[in-house]
């Protein structure tokens, strides 16, 4: 019978949680790296028995893991991030120049069809990527280096790299997103970037139309329909038709269109969901109510997803690579919130419960379907 | 001085797991015996460590990580500094320190 793993990154460790095609039971193993930030833990496409995560301390730095038995043990591997070539500065929150600092890993996308091959979404903004398995990392530069690299300003949260959409038809595409940058394109398999912006308008920058400067939260596509970008932009949601050339809002009829999280249902690429959380200055759901919102039309029309989901006193925030879906036939669906649950729905959204209710605040849930 | 001497190292618990030892580390550290030194030998010792203790790419020591030896506070000493005679010849303990911080 076909299964489910789901990694799941936390405040103070890993934890792998696995389940049949039922979805019922659970088998819980962590936490892995104990005390340990862990922004993101991903497994590979080729190999799912391959599994990467970014693990940090403000203390240590940065470590990449590495297992090759589906999370069971793991390996550290190369935690050398080196900016290449000259490195100019970007903004600081005070406007003034500040030269790209490495901080840390925010999101490991590993290659479509290469277990040895993986992306690294950094802090300070940059692209790095290993061939030989995360043992060497070399910085993709061309992104910082397309001309607006000097006006980016860091968000709330640093100026972190934090979104990577590969393209399984197009293997030269690739989609980054850049807080507080916006979204960047390249069709070079990483030499050359041009800003994906058009269509974005954020209140909150001097020029609300301008080509840099928007925060977005997450970008999420379908694997067969890769020239449709969902975004989750600080407010508004957002869609393109055209693999980011141009945006058009579809926040439609939610109750607020702030958050973090987007992701596209596994077999229907018009079907996508979103948690909308109150705003930016309060970071959790609306009337303390945590709710799923569900498009089956590819935004602009959604409806409430709460059987299951606490509808009171529930102040918790779902970040930006806290949702996943997995492959079965209805769809599993799964967030997790910085209150420490992780949420299934195996019909696709219309009830929920809870796998994990406990755990350390949830960075990241990605979910493998497992033959 | 020349030669190498062996010097006892005790790592915070964190650093401890990922090298997979559990208790202090003895490691052969050529003379001049410095705290670039030790730390030059911890990393070919347990690579996994190379960059836990200093910046990779400045490699000055990481804001709180200190340096310990003979009841003093060796952190802010310069990293090509010789170490007290008693750490140098293997006989005080020199402990690489998680800062307390947090409040």
């Amino acid at each position: 019978m076909s299964g489910v793993r789901v990694a799941v990154g936390t405040r103070k460790g890993a934890f792998i949680l696995t389940s049949d095609g039922a979805r019922k039971e659970w088998d819980v193993s962590g936490p892995h790296f104990g005390g340990w930030e862990i922004y993101h833990v991903k497994g590979s496409p080729v190999d799912p028995d391959r599994l990467w995560a970014s693990q940090s301390s403000g203390w240590f730095g940065q470590i990449i893991q590495r297992s090759d038995d589906g999370g069971r043990t793991w390996n550290p591997v190369g935690n050398d991030f080196r900016y290449e070539g000259e490195v100019h500065p970007h903004q600081w929150y005070d406007g003034t120049p500040h030269p790209w600092e490495f901080a840390r890993v925010w999101h490991l996308e590993p290659s479509l069809t290469d277990p040895d091959v993986v992306y690294a979404g950094a802090e300070d903004a940059a692209l790095f990527r290993s061939d030989d398995g995360g043992q060497n990392w070399q910085e993709l530069p061309g992104l910082r280096g397309h001309g607006t690299a000097h006006a980016w300003q860091p968000g709330a949260g640093g100026l972190c790299l934090h979104t990577i959409v590969l393209d399984r038809d197009r293997p030269d595409r690739i989609v980054v997103a850049v807080s507080a940058a916006g979204a960047f394109r390249s069709d070079d398999a990483g030499r050359t970037w041009r800003p994906i912006n058009k269509g974005l308008h954020s209140e909150g920058i001097p020029d609300p139309d301008a080509e840099v400067g928007h925060c977005v939260h997450h970008i999420a596509a379908h694997p067969a329909r890769p020239d449709v970008l969902f975004m989750q932009k600080h407010w508004d949601v957002m869609r393109s038709d055209d693999g980011g050339d141009s945006w058009r809002e579809v926040s439609g009829n939610l109750p607020t269109d702030f958050g973090f999280v987007i992701d596209v249902h596994a077999h229907d690429p018009e079907t996508i969901y979103v948690v909308p959380i109150d705003s930016d200055s309060q970071h959790y759901p609306k009337e303390g109510k945590l709710r799923v919102y569900r498009s089956r039309t590819g935004g602009d029309e959604w409806e409430p997803l709460t059987n299951g989901l606490p509808q009171e006193n529930c102040y918790t925030n779902v970040l930006r690579d806290a949702m996943s879906v997995d492959r079965l036939d209805d769809c599993g669906v799964y967030f997790g919130t910085t209150g420490g649950a992780v949420y299934v729905s195996s019909d696709a959204g219309d009830s929920w419960r809870p796998i994990v209710s406990d755990l350390p605040a949830v960075l990241s849930v990605e979910v493998q379907t497992l033959p | 001085m020349t030669g190498s001497a062996v010097i006892r190292v005790v790592l915070p618990a964190h650093l401890r797991t990922l090298a997979a030892v559990d208790g202090p580390v003895q490691l052969e550290v050529p003379a001049p015996v410095t705290t670039g030194a030790v730390v030059d030998a911890l990393e070919a010792r347990y690579p996994a460590l190379g960059g836990t203790v200093r910046d990779r790419t400045t490699g000055r020591r990481r804001p709180f990580i200190r340096f310990f030896a003979g009841e003093e506070d060796l952190s802010n000493d310069p990293l090509d500094a010789e170490l007290p005679p008693a750490v140098a010849k293997g006989t005080e303990t020199f402990y690489i320190v998680g800062a307390m911080a947090g409040g």
